[in-house]
């Protein structure tokens, strides 16, 4: 992913801060995390071989209908930190936020990503939702796990190559969270070039398309 | 000489990439390259000379982001006029003796359009509109619509060209790896919409290396019948030292590209990574090649956004139950405008089996066009199958034809001069396969000769418009035996000489030819198997009759359509089982663990299969009830307190929001049998009061909404559904309309929440009657007061228990 990028962060070799172009990245499908699924259908603390056999088959039905449906494609740039006076971190987009300053703490770099697993889900949702609710329901727990799921892989590996370089990684932060707005969303996705390379584009009031999709900034620190 | 003429013997080299050679120029990120055309016009010139010195036949103007979104109408017609000056000056300045042509490039918009984002179709066209006009103003030789990840946004910018210039136009799209557009559609239902609408070449560009691009090329050559082009990119990128490289030289590239050209790609040039040294190389290599002809394909295709349906080979189902004609319950769906009742009639015939969808919305006192374009967004907003668009007002046609993402099945012309004057343009601008009745201004010939006669004379008259045989297809009309016994002897023997004699496609309203005797099922499918023997491509019939579907199943395996006889036996096993007499034994009702609520085993049939979410069997059991005993006994008696007791286990946490759901499905399930019944009777009270509901401005998510509009609607409520996205006029409107006296509003994301805000405030301004609860993912109580919302409604019972007390005060000021 970003051993090269990290190879030169090392020997202090960097010359384009913001890094060139965004690189992109297509996982194979991964297991579904039933219990997830079924958390943001709505049923907590249930125990497996608890629920009941309709809800059951209506979660069987959901990963049958998105088999084959779903892509898992990330797109992400690392890039090299700076800091302004006031110790705010300098990125390729324009924000003021307290809440990523705080999350970047100690960074010296970070890695941009957007993920998404397509628009196979949407189509599945809109199929379903005037016909079977509680399908839909599930599709739309199910496409959220996806995602999630989506995310937590590609983090893990960052975090894997961050570590054999001598440094760690610290937990994803999105636009949305905390004070840094949404509105930013416009920027990452520029970043990443997503509309053009990953078909990700963002409606008037900054809603991704396809749904199930995340953009997020990982921090990379020497801290461990 | 022009393009298309020099097309014709001889491969067209593209340039290749821009944005790389841009940068390196020093474009700093962030700077938009369209800008250049006036502040750098040197750069611009010597990196398009450079294309042409290597051999480039076209040179796309650097205008690919040049739109109405991005640039004010003043500053667009600046740049696409210096993008084009630049352009003419590179050719004029290179060294190549090659015929030079410059292109307008057009590149997507940058918006999603409905139904998965937030843009409107026509909107799109008329930014494409501005793009194209300015640069046919500016002098191109042709239009390059390039990038194309989305086929409904292809459509927009092909129409816009169409519409406003007379330049050949070439379209090219971005496929992913697995060989679709972001939104699904197969590179052949890209070709069935794109020849449909005459584009002059057709291809992909981006996104993929050539060597990736192998199967999208060779699904293009198949297809098409017009020059396929390739313009990939180099290979993936990866960085290295700081830098962006591509893993393919300019020697494999051309190599990779020339191994295209031997299959029959006609046009050839680069992408991303791509530089005048991959083009040199690939005109190095195409002088080792001889182009393959261009030939026609005689193949009757329709399409939908997704994938497209041949007719010819295996027999075509065409759903016939999106029509009012004799179905009373569905006209008072049309007149109640509850385009639910038409998706799920929909959804339910594809999951019947057919591959077409025929869609007929026309009643006297409707506004056909309206209704019919509102109709197909619809519809192909929740199915991916093709739609036949069944209407006689040519204003409706159109409307659904424009707005219908794919190449539709256009039902019908027929051999009058004015009907074939009427929709033979619309078909020839917008694509289309059409049905062809052979019947003239004389009425329907009773013998098989004159309907042939008449199936040529329409055949002619499509030619005058440019419409090939192959995207007709003849219904020869089957009439009843009932009035004529010698009526279906005639149609079969017309259905043989039209397809065999003179080879074109066959369809057939099946059914009419039982009209007026008893069990017409047994006719009707027997008259359908003579059909298909005498060469029937397609039946427009009713996919929930057995016996059609096992004549359709047991011919395909019959005839070799059917490999393995695989979709027979799967067919044949999913039939239900004929249970012997005595034994029917009631299903299971599955309700074992513990997320099963109170156990409902003692009670009511009908109210434990509502409460196990059992949805055949309460309808089913709402259908036998009906026979004797009162519609509004059985709601009252039964489906109300069923509902009640899962209400009451999911506010008790008891069971979880997918049982509620599956209860409410089964309960809705009983309703319709209930609606079925009294369909076209005086309703008889047993509503109860009007509520609103929609997904404000700007917010495209409502699965919430639908929610709690379903379990409103278990629970008797009047509910008005204004869907996602509802400008917040529109709701007061609506709400004062029917003096509403209680308003749901959902958002799920903060950036919306200003719009619910500005919805409440005028609510209170027009319709201070109306309480207004508010509910979704980001919302809070605190938030909902300071909003100026009456009530925060976490879930749909709560919104229940609310719309019964908001009722209950009303009734007792009463």
């Amino acid at each position: 992913m970003i051993e090269n990028f990290l190879t030169q962060l090392n020997a202090g070799e960097i010359s384009e801060p913001f890094g060139v172009v965004a690189e992109y990245t297509e996982y194979p499908p991964m297991p579904v995390n039933k219990k997830e699924v079924l958390r943001y259908a709505g049923i907590y603390g249930v125990k497996d071989g608890e629920i009941s056999e309709q809800t059951e088959e209506v979660f069987e039905k959901a990963v049958e209908l998105l088999s084959g449906k779903c892509k898992f494609l990330v797109g992400f740039k690392p890039v090299l930190i700076r800091r302004d006076e006031e110790g705010f971190p300098i990125l390729p987009i324009n924000q003021h936020s307290e809440n990523l300053k705080k999350n970047l703490t100690d960074c010296e770099a970070a890695v941009f990503f957007s993920a998404t697993i397509g628009s196979g889900i949407d189509g599945l949702i809109r199929r379903y939702e005037k016909a079977n609710a509680p399908l839909a329901l599930m599709l739309q727990a199910l496409g959220a796990e996806r995602v999630e799921s989506l995310c937590n892989l590609f983090n893990e590996e960052i975090k894997a190559e961050a570590e054999a370089f001598g440094r760690t990684t610290h937990p994803r932060f999105s636009p949305g969270f905390g004070d840094l707005p949404i509105t930013v969303q416009k920027e990452f996705l520029g970043i990443l070039d997503a509309s053009r390379r990953m078909g990700i584009t963002l409606s008037e009031s900054f809603l991704m398309a396809p749904s199930k999709s995340v953009t997020a900034i990982i921090g990379i620190t020497k801290k461990l | 000489m022009k393009i298309l003429e020099y097309m014709k013997n001889n491969f067209l080299f593209l340039d290749g990439g821009m944005g790389t050679l841009l940068q390196e120029a020093g474009l700093q990120p962030g700077e938009l390259p369209e800008r250049w055309n006036v502040s750098h016009p040197d750069e611009i010139v010597k990196i398009q000379k450079a294309y042409f010195d290597a051999g480039s036949n076209v040179i796309l103007a650097n205008t690919f982001g040049a739109n109405a979104l991005k640039f004010e109408d003043e500053e667009l017609i600046m740049l696409i006029t210096a993008a084009v000056t630049n352009a003419r000056k590179a050719a004029e300045e290179s060294i190549g003796t090659q015929e030079k042509f410059v292109a307008l490039d057009i590149g997507p918009i940058g918006k999603l359009l409905k139904p998965y984002g937030d843009y409107e179709f026509e909107d799109a066209v008329s930014c494409y509109a501005k793009t194209v006009k300015y640069g046919v103003e500016a002098g191109v030789d042709l239009i390059f619509i390039e990038t194309m990840n989305d086929s409904y946004d292809t459509k927009a910018a092909l129409l816009a060209a169409k519409e406003n210039s007379d330049l050949p136009v070439f379209v090219s799209n971005a496929y992913g790896s697995d060989g679709k557009l972001m939104t699904g559609a197969s590179p052949a239902a890209m070709v069935a919409m794109l020849e449909g609408m005459h584009a002059d070449a057709i291809g992909a560009n981006c996104s993929l290396g050539p060597d990736q691009l192998i199967g999208v090329m060779e699904e293009y050559l198949e297809y098409a019948s017009v020059p396929v082009l390739l313009k990939p990119n180099a290979g993936l990128p990866r960085s290295e030292n700081g830098k962006t490289v591509y893993d393919v030289s300019p020697e494999d590239f051309a190599e990779s590209v020339g191994k295209l050209l031997e299959k029959g790609v006609r046009i050839a040039g680069g992408c991303c990574g791509t530089r005048p040294e991959f083009i040199q190389n690939v005109v190095k290599k195409a002088a080792e090649l001889t182009p393959v002809p261009v030939t026609k394909k005689e193949k009757s295709l329709v399409s939908s956004y997704t994938h497209v349906v041949e007719f010819g080979q295996s027999p075509i189902l065409i759903g016939e139950r999106i029509n009012p004609t004799g179905k009373k319950r569905f006209q008072q769906a049309l007149r109640e405008h509850d385009i639910d009742y038409i998706l799920n009639e929909a959804l339910k015939q594809q999951d019947a089996g057919v591959q077409v969808l025929d869609v007929n919305v026309g009643l006297p006192e409707i506004d056909e066009p309206k209704l019919l374009e509102e109709v197909t967004k619809e519809l192909q907003a929740v199915t991916d199958l093709p739609l036949q668009i069944d209407t006689t007002d040519l204003t409706a046609m159109e409307a659904a034809l424009r707005c219908y993402n794919g190449k539709a099945m256009v039902n019908s012309v027929n051999g009058k001069q004015e009907v074939m004057e009427g929709v033979f343009p619309l078909v020839a601008k917008y694509g289309g396969f059409v049905v062809a009745l052979t019947l003239d201004e004389g009425g329907i010939p009773e013998d098989a000769e004159r309907r042939v006669e008449i199936a040529k004379k329409i055949r002619e008259k499509a030619k005058e418009y440019g419409i090939e045989g192959k995207d007709l297809i003849v219904d020869p009309l089957a009439m009843t035996i009932s009035a004529d016994t010698k009526a279906a002897l005639s149609t079969m023997k017309a259905v043989h000489e039209i397809r065999h004699t003179l080879g074109l496609n066959t369809s057939l309203g099946v059914s009419n030819v039982s009209f007026g005797l008893p069990v017409r099922n047994v006719v009707t499918s027997t008259f359908f198997a003579l059909c298909l023997e005498e060469g029937l491509s397609a039946a427009i019939m009713n996919p929930y009759s057995v016996e059609m579907m096992n004549v359709y199943f047991a011919f395909r395996a019959l005839h070799n359509l059917d490999e393995n006889c695989m979709d027979y036996i799967n067919y044949a096993s999913a039939l239900p089982k004929t249970v012997p007499a005595g034994s029917a034994a009631a299903p299971a009702d599955g309700g074992s663990g513990t997320e099963k609520g109170s156990d409902s085993k003692e009670l009511p049939p009908l109210q434990h299969a509502i409460i196990r979410g059992l949805k055949e069997k309460a309808g089913a059991l709402t259908k036998e009830y009906l026979q004797d005993r009162k519609p509004l006994e059985i709601i009252q008696g039964d489906v109300i307190p069923a509902l009640n007791i899962v209400g009451e286990d999911f506010e008790k946490k008891k069971v979880y929001l997918p049982q509620l759901l599956m209860a409410a499905e089964a309960a809705k399930a009983a309703f319709e049998e209930v609606k079925i019944r009294m369909a076209g009777e005086e309703q008889t009270g047993g509503s109860r009061c009007a509520f609103v509901i929609a997904t404000v401005h700007g917010d495209i998510h409502d699965i919430g909404k639908n929610i709690v509009k379903l379990i409103l609607e278990n629970y008797g409520f009047a509910v008005t559904d204004l869907g996602k996205d509802v400008p917040e006029q529109v709701i007061v409107d609506k709400v004062v309309e029917l003096h509403a006296p209680i308003v749901g509003l959902s958002a799920l994301m903060t950036t919306t929440v200003p719009a619910m805000e500005e919805t409440i405030k005028l609510l209170r301004e027009q319709a201070p009657w109306a309480k207004v609860t508010v509910g979704g993912a980001v919302l809070t109580q605190e938030y909902a007061d300071a909003i100026g919302a009456d009530k925060y409604c976490r879930d749909a019972m709560e919104t229940v228990r609310y719309a019964e007390e908001v009722e209950k005060s009303l009734k007792e000021e009463a």
